[in-house]
């Protein structure tokens, strides 16, 4: 079986005789003969709970939870008003209503839609080499702190950032310390960097790189739920005032009294939700952190503080809303590297010794 | 035949001996940022200073990609106004970065590593989460 995958590499470049093959420690979804054309892209063996489309470029959790209810809600709602409420309100007020909801849907399900298939920022497994590179260092220093029974080194790293303690864990699961601000998703069972939250109405997790999406959302959604219950108390009650009453107003827009009760329920929460993440943005502070009480400064001394914050709320809100966008870590349409061929860019191959590893340096190409 | 090594070299003939990882410095913040203390296993195959200057060039490179200035900020208000699609078409500033990187650390290997018979791999492979570098066993000093 190895000797086909090393067809596939270059059958030129290896003169001399390889060393004996062994099984390689990659996830074992390695077909081989049928697949001498086919390469495989990486999401293909991603580890973690997602979903791919598009060949890679979508991905999303793999329990979508709601999101396909809140598109529905959103969409239904919104066409609701668009055929029963916009012509009356055209009619008697401005034509501008429809032109208004118009952008604000749009804005609304391109930006849950970047919400929910965008990598929040998934940090990639270690690969087995700095796994047991990370388990010699924590089982040196370690072992002197264990007592006679057996206990595993407690795995964690404390470091010093903006003169504040921060203690870094290590994941389990993706043999990593976790960078500060990461945390490990369990529904996707992926460390997430600036972890905020999974979000079953969007179906994915929210962190660095989707969290200006989400914002976006929300705070469109606000603008929507507001402008829409605005507009439909405004038809109903020009209905009811043109003299048949507020009963047959809705007898005869029965639509609006839907788009009434949805909207009525959705707007507090939606607001309150924009509300409470414009305080986090505006201390670049993250759900996770907020609702752990990190830097709440439970002893009450001054010296816990956000070591992250920029200590102005103007410069957190650019930082976190339009500071640079960071790539994809994960890298879902690059191919495996057993299968990779020779390209202009660097394309350093090596013949698998003991440990399987294959050094392709190119850039991963450009993903949501 | 000279003790050095080319990439094509090591391509046929090198076995690896181990690898070095050299670690993320969180100490600045949630920046990209690698250590550059020197390790130790590297001490017989490269000077000291050599291997300082290239990690502190990453580190400065890193640090362009996520500089906040006025160029970053006007990218990021560009694509709020445009509902973020404008990611779609344009390739961002940080990935045009990361390709200088890409470059920098191929010149590097060719040019310092290879030679010294080490590779560097580039952090985006390892989810910038550590540099790599591989440290091929010397065959040819012993027999030559």
């Amino acid at each position: 079986m190895k000797n086909c995958e090393y067809q596939q590499i270059d059958p030129q470049a290896l003169p001399t005789p390889t060393p004996t093959p062994t099984p390689t420690p990659t996830p074992p979804s390695q077909p081989c003969p049928e697949k001498t054309k086919k390469q495989q892209r990486k999401w293909e063996i991603f580890p973690g709970k997602n979903r791919f489309y598009c060949d890679g470029r979508i991905i999303i959790a793999r329990q979508s939870g709601v999101f396909p209810l809140t598109l529905g809600i959103i969409l239904i709602t919104s066409g609701l008003f668009f055929i029963f409420d916009c012509p009356f309100l055209v009619k008697h007020l401005t034509s501008g209503i429809p032109v208004i909801g118009g952008v604000l849907v749009v804005f609304v399900v391109i930006s849950l839609l970047q919400t929910s298939f965008t990598d929040p920022g998934i940090l990639p497994r270690a690969t087995p080499e700095e796994a047991a590179d990370i388990e010699k260092q924590i089982d040196n220093p370690g072992s002197s702190s264990s007592s006679s029974s057996y206990r595993p080194p407690p795995r964690t790293k404390e470091i010093v950032i903006n003169q504040q303690v921060v203690k870094l864990k290590y994941c389990f699961t993706c043999k990593i310390f976790r960078p500060p601000r990461t945390s490990h998703c369990s529904l996707c069972d992926n460390c997430v960097e600036r972890f905020d939250h999974h979000c079953p109405w969007v179906g994915n997790c929210v962190g660095k790189r989707n969290y200006r999406f989400f914002y976006c959302f929300i705070v469109s959604l606000s603008f929507l739920t507001a402008f829409i219950f605005g507009c439909v108390t405004t038809h109903l009650a020009l209905r009811s005032q043109s003299g048949t009453g507020l009963v047959d107003a809705l007898q005869d827009s029965p639509a609006s009294a839907i788009e009434l009760v949805v909207c009525f329920f959705s707007v507090w929460s939606i607001l309150g939700l924009s509300g409470f993440h414009t305080y986090l943005v505006a201390s670049n502070l993250t759900t996770n952190e907020d609702i752990k009480g990190s830097w709440s400064g439970k002893s009450g001394s001054e010296d816990t503080g956000n070591p992250y914050s920029h200590n102005s709320i103007f410069k957190n809100c650019c930082v976190v809303l339009c500071g640079p966008m960071p790539p994809s870590l994960i890298d879902r349409r690059g191919y495996v590297p057993e299968d990779s061929l020779p390209n202009a860019t660097v394309e350093i191959q090596l013949p698998a010794a003991k440990n399987d590893v294959n050094v392709v340096g190119k850039v991963p190409s450009q993903g949501l | 035949m000279a003790e050095t090594h080319s990439l094509q070299d090591l391509r046929q003939q090198a076995a690896i001996a181990s690898k070095v990882f050299v670690q993320r410095d969180y100490t600045s913040g949630t920046i990209c940022k690698f250590q550059t203390k020197f390790p130790s296993e590297l001490e017989t195959r490269i000077d000291k200073q050599q291997f300082e200057e290239t990690v502190q060039t990453l580190n400065n490179l890193y640090a362009e990609a996520e500089k906040l200035g006025g160029k970053s900020y006007l990218e990021g208000c560009l694509a709020c106004l445009t509902a973020y699609t404008i990611f779609l078409c344009m390739e961002t500033h940080y990935e045009k970065v990361l390709k200088k990187i890409a470059k920098y650390i191929q010149e590097q290997n060719e040019k310092v590593f290879a030679p010294l018979g080490l590779l560097l791999t580039d952090p985006i492979e390892r989810g910038l989460r550590v540099v790599e570098i591989t440290i091929y066993e010397d065959r040819s000093i012993g027999s030559r």
